[in-house]
């Protein structure tokens, strides 16, 4: 149990560090700030960045409610519709085409691209030999070349 | 395993899910990042999507592999590239994935 409770751990690692830079964003004491951070998922947070370190929050909060509600549905139809075959249907292959389009909004300048390709290769180096979501954690330290490089 | 492990399991997970999205809002309060975290926030996104595209088009676990979906993203990529429209890459990445795969291929 300890090691299934690790590794689902290990896949929403990600949501760490995106809480950091989150939290300024968010309003109220610290207890609410942890609830309001629970809004945290990975569309939501990157589509909230305003690019100059802070997030808008109410556009976190609208987007988090839809994506929720329309999360719950999908799995609603998919236990009820057992013969919809998700990967028939090419499915598994919107996530990544979505954060790739976030990506490509996203990616303005020189030093984001370089981010971004180191964060992609330290990841598929690891998917051999990490836990799935450690991958993900380890290349969001590409981000920590921001500490030198001034903007 | 039984129901009540079942469901011991689900808050475990639901718990460390809880404190993974708290602890960072929790920690900074309303203080103010300093410059250089916020430079490093403004790069987070950039690594952490490219990291989650090539994961979720390129991975299956631990396991590195090609598949009809690792080209369907590929073709929203050209989309995207190409200035297309969120939702026209999105569908074409499907349904280039699901074509292939009813083509047997992948």
């Amino acid at each position: 149990m300890g090691a299934a409770v690790g590794a689902a751990a290990l896949v929403s690692s990600r949501f760490l560090p995106m809480g950091f830079a989150l939290g300024p964003s968010l309003r109220g004491n610290r207890l609410r700030r942890a609830l309001e951070g629970q809004a945290t998922v990975d569309a939501s947070w990157a589509m909230a960045a305003r690019g100059d370190g802070r997030y808008d929050r109410e556009y976190l909060f609208g987007h988090s409610g839809i994506q929720y509600v329309l999360w719950v549905l999908g799995t609603v139809v998919g236990v009820f519709v057992p013969a919809l075959d998700t990967r028939a249907l090419g499915l598994d292959a919107v996530f990544p085409a979505f954060f790739l389009a976030i990506l490509v909004a996203e990616v303005r300048d020189r030093l984001r691209l370089g981010v971004a390709v180191a964060g992609a290769a330290a990841a598929l180096a690891l998917v051999p030999v990490a836990p799935p979501g450690l991958p993900v954690l380890v290349a969001g330290a590409a981000a920590l070349i921001g500490l030198r490089v001034p903007r | 395993m039984s129901a009540a492990t079942w469901w011991v399991l689900v808050a475990l997970c639901v718990v460390t899910t809880a404190l993974t999205r708290g602890v960072g809002p929790a920690a900074t309060a309303d203080r103010e990042l300093p410059p250089a975290a916020v430079r490093v926030v403004v790069l987070l996104s950039s690594a952490l999507l490219a990291a989650l595209v090539v994961t979720s088009a390129l991975a299956d676990g631990t396991d590195l592999r090609i598949g009809a979906d690792t080209a369907g993203v590929a073709v929203a990529g050209l989309l995207l590239w190409r200035r297309a429209h969120v939702l026209v890459a999105v569908v074409a990445a499907a349904a280039v994935t699901a074509g292939l795969r009813a083509l047997g291929v992948g």
